[in-house]
């Protein structure tokens, strides 16, 4: 399989818009004729579905959620990055698109990541236009706040519920293609088959999440914007129904999964309190604009927070790195937090967690002005732990977020499957090794409203794709296959239940392909998962039946797909002998424990094809950067 | 890794199953021990999903999804209370502290004619996307928008209309009602739009195209009792609904 990344020539400043110019259009009165289907209304599916609805395309739109605008984009709390430069501190799209590589600890393609930092403006204007009721400052301008890993303001949000508004923006312009009758909504319908006509992808098997009926849906094209696959971990951040379900199917019937061990973890979480935990809750970025993080010197400190004097107290990212100080990159933060922990300086009960402290921010602005920035994530705080931090220090751990991995696409967002586009965190293109903060919005954002009307257009146009119907061999197939698999899960009757076997393959995957990993411990997690994934078919004890509302039906699926992609984590982790953003290998770190890449031998997309259960193919797509020379990474 | 303060309780639960929508529902009791005060009710309630799966039973279905309460997929009523008793939070982001040993608690789906119940806890929301779909939007194509900045709005407004977009569509404000009215969800959408200079063309069209849709559906009318602010999770203010009551009389005299 020959990787074409389809970068186009030309200065980068000018790649997009020449790209633009070179692909092909569908007239309007030709959309029409074109049914896309559309898996998942986050902010990429719901902007991208909004958006070819309003070009005149037929859209059907599936989420198995009962509301569109249920999607876990709603929980992003921060913000959303574009270089405006309006607080005229030296922004610029070039010095958004430099942050975001390096930030990214150059594992990106500089192509994609320009086009994404060029989209940025645009992505601001149309929310504005759309109502999203951005922060104002007193003149009723945009106000803007600093993130980790910039050193500019270039950050526009809504109070600590961002990522909500502009969901709820997406959701209203997608609302208003259902009423025109351009779009077509199938809500708790789930995803669990791709369908290939002459290697093209042409349809999907769903179920409906409600009768248990399998439908059958042909298009001429597929778009997957359905998130990412954090839980595989069982607890992170992520939405408890959030799967990888679409598009390790995807990746089955032949997309290649890019860079699938590139995970993020977030390092302002609240710790994991106890053995029934069901997800962790993250405290946004932004907090560490104004609060600082410190542990103790002393590992034996049994004092509370607020009595252990100043000199006693080891502000740690401020120590080691003076100029980003609290502000440096997640991947960084995180691995520091464990390492005070590690060398048993943690705090609370559990001695896994490190304080997060605003007293000097509320004595130098006072506890309104703290109140007005944080007001919301400090209410969260006191909800779950019980602890008021106007009073007394939070306390945080690092938790899985994110997953910079995903399917592999091509500039147009293209899988190595014709016809199927990945969008938003599905896919892998734009973060890296590390995503910064304020940035998945965005990419969520310009994926779905601004690149893909496009690049569809192209497909559309240079294919020429009769109509198919569902009655076509392939969707029989993949019907029956998608029958044989629920009727197994319901067959086994085993002893553990769905939850059970889920929690013991995250604590696998954290203890072993967590924040920090080694090559014996990879070695180790592969058998474990292996093992673990040959008793869950023998062992899962699923209830009930599948013509009926049946949640663990639903979650026994997820589990079964996140115990063979692990399993991918895992060996694509292993491979890569070298540390970069989020991927930190023991065995390669600078003599300051940072991590150590290896430009020589790793500057590619290790994207894998699937051969068959427990094999997979390495393919390569070698990364070149012109515009910004890999350096050490250095937040100094 | 224990709880923090390793205090546990033991509870009694009379939680509502009902098979699917057409067939009938009751109480059903069950006993929960030792449940840690540190675990969230959902937390509670899968603890009890597991026991019930492990002697065979089928585990109660409950709706529920980012459980930090943005979502607002998850929602039921507890002890007559939407999203239980305490003021501002959802289901989710409830913990067991606030229960006493021995407690016993009534778990019930939402009621309202408009939300049919789907299987034991879970509803049939759509017609909040159907009060939507009717014109809680401002009608901009992608990329028809100006440069972001032109759009002045004065930072008083921009909170007021940030205030009424924080609702998450969960219902319980529906739930909560004596009438089962939609209008503190609804004027929260026209509320938002019309705090906005961007929301202003359509502003009149907007509200009686939704306040129609709403009756339409089978909410029932206000009668300004209030319960629906006391149990909303992000403590929406009534304050919109006459906000929506002022545009629609305003639209309806031009």
């Amino acid at each position: 399989m020959n990787l074409n990344s389809k970068i186009p020539s030309g200065h980068i400043s000018e790649k997009w818009t020449n790209h633009k110019f070179n692909l092909k259009l569908v007239n309007p009165a030709n959309r029409r004729k074109y049914d896309i289907i559309v898996v998942g209304t986050g902010l990429a599916g719901a902007s991208a579905a909004a958006t070819l609805g309003e070009l005149g395309y037929n859209v059907k739109v599936f989420t198995f959620h009962d509301s569109p605008r249920r999607a876990h984009s709603i929980a992003a709390q921060g913000g959303i990055n574009a270089a405006k430069n309006y607080k005229n501190d030296g922004d610029s799209v070039y010095r958004l698109f430099y942050d975001t590589v390096k930030g990214g600890d150059y594992r990106a393609r500089e192509a994609n990541v320009y086009r994404l930092a060029e989209l940025g403006n645009n992505i601001i204007d149309q929310c504005v236009a759309q109502g999203v009721p951005f922060a104002r400052e007193y003149s009723g301008l945009l106000d803007n706040r600093s993130f980790g890993g910039a050193q500019v303001s270039r950050t526009f949000y809504a109070r600590g519920q961002t990522g909500q508004q502009l969901l709820l923006g997406a959701y209203s312009a997608l609302m208003r293609q259902v009423a025109a009758g351009t779009c077509v909504l199938f809500p708790k319908r789930e995803m669990l088959e791709l369908v290939l006509v002459d290697e093209f992808a042409r349809g999907i098997i769903v179920r409906n999440l409600i009768t248990g009926e399998i439908e059958r849906h042909s298009g001429h094209a597929v778009i997957l914007a359905t998130g990412g696959y954090g839980n595989v971990f069982y607890l992170s951040t992520n939405a408890k129904n959030s799967n990888a379900t679409a598009i390790w199917r995807a990746h089955k019937k032949g997309a290649l999964f890019g860079n699938p061990c590139f995970t993020q973890i977030h390092p302002t979480c609240i710790p994991v309190h106890g053995e029934y935990q069901s997800k962790l809750t993250l405290m946004s970025e932004s907090l560490r604009n104004d609060g600082r993080v410190w542990v103790p010197k002393n590992p034996n400190d049994t004092r509370k927070p607020t009595e252990i004097p100043e000199e006693e107290r080891d502000y740690f990212l401020e120590r080691k790195y003076p100029s980003f100080g609290n502000l440096v990159p997640r991947d960084v933060a995180s691995r520091n937090a464990k390492q005070v922990c590690d060398e048993g300086r943690g705090v609370g009960s559990t001695k896994m967690a490190v304080y997060l402290d605003f007293a000097d921010a509320i004595k130098r602005l006072g506890k309104n002005v703290i109140e007005e920035r944080y007001g919301n994530l400090f209410q969260m705080y006191e909800m779950i732990t019980g602890e008021n931090p106007y009073e007394t220090p939070m306390m945080i751990y690092p938790a899985v977020h994110y997953t910079m991995g995903g399917l592999w696409v091509d500039y147009n967002l293209m899988s190595t499957i014709p016809g199927l586009f990945v969008l938003g965190e599905a896919n892998f293109s734009d973060h890296g090794a590390n995503r910064l903060g304020a940035s998945a919005l965005m990419q969520g954002l310009a994926d779905g409203y601004f690149i893909i009307s496009y690049t569809l257009a192209d497909f559309l146009a240079s294919n020429k794709l009769g109509n198919v119907s569902t009655d076509h061999d392939s969707f029989v197939k993949a019907q029956k296959d998608t029958e044989d698999r629920i009727k197994k899960l319901l067959s086994i009757k085993g002893e553990k239940t769905v939850d059970e076997l889920h929690r013991e393959l995250g604590k696998i995957m954290w203890d072993y392909v967590g924040m920090s990993r080694n090559e014996q411990g990879l070695k180790k997690a592969i058998n474990m998962i292996r093992n673990l994934r040959e008793e869950f078919w023998k062992n899962v004890k699923v209830l009930g039946d599948d013509k009926d509302l049946n949640q663990a039906l639903e979650k026994a699926g997820r589990v079964a797909d996140f115990m063979e992609l692990a399993e991918l984590m895992a060996i694509d982790a292993l491979h890569r002998n070298e540390s970069c953003g989020g991927h930190f290998r023991e065995e390669y770190q600078t003599e300051d424990n940072e991590a150590k890449r290896d430009d020589e031998n790793f500057a590619y997309v290790a994207a894998w094809e699937f051969k068959e259960l427990g094999k997979w193919g390495l393919h390569k797509e070698q990364l070149t950067f012109e515009y910004v020379k890999p350096t050490q990474r250095s937040y100094k | 890794m224990s709880s923090t303060n390793g205090k546990t309780i033991n509870l009694k639960l009379r939680i509502w199953r009902q098979p699917n929508s057409k067939a009938e529902g009751k109480f059903v009791d069950y006993e929960l021990k030792n449940i840690s005060t540190d675990a969230s009710f959902l937390e509670m309630l899968d603890i009890l999903n597991e026991q019930l799966q492990k002697r065979n039973e089928e585990p109660i279905a409950f709706d529920h999804d980012c459980r930090e309460g943005i979502c607002g997929t998850c929602g039921f009523v507890i002890n007559g209370r939407p999203h239980g008793h305490l003021r501002g939070i959802t289901v989710c982001q409830l913990h067991m502290r606030h229960f006493k040993d021995g407690e016993t608690i009534v778990i019930e789906p939402f009621r309202a004619k408009a939300f049919p119940i789907i299987k034991d806890l879970i509803v049939d929301r759509s017609a909040f996307d159907k009060i939507i779909q009717a014109g809680g939007y401002i009608s901009v194509n992608t990329g028809a928008a100006p440069e972001a900045n032109s759009i002045l709005v004065p930072k008083d407004d921009a909170n007021l209309a940030m205030d009424a977009a924080a609702c998450i569509g969960c219902g319980a404000c529906v739930a909560a009602c004596k009438n089962a009215s939609a209008a503190l969800f609804t004027s929260a959408k026209i509320s938002h739009l019309a705090y906005l200079p961007q929301g202003h063309p359509e502003r009149a069209k907007r509200v009686v195209a939704m306040v129609e849709k709403m009756d339409e559906l089978g909410f029932g009318a206000c009668s300004n009792t209030y319960a629906c602010e006391a149990e909303c999770p992000k403590m929406i203010s009534v304050s919109f609904i006459a906000k929506m009551n002022r545009e629609y009389i305003a639209a309806k005299l031009k």
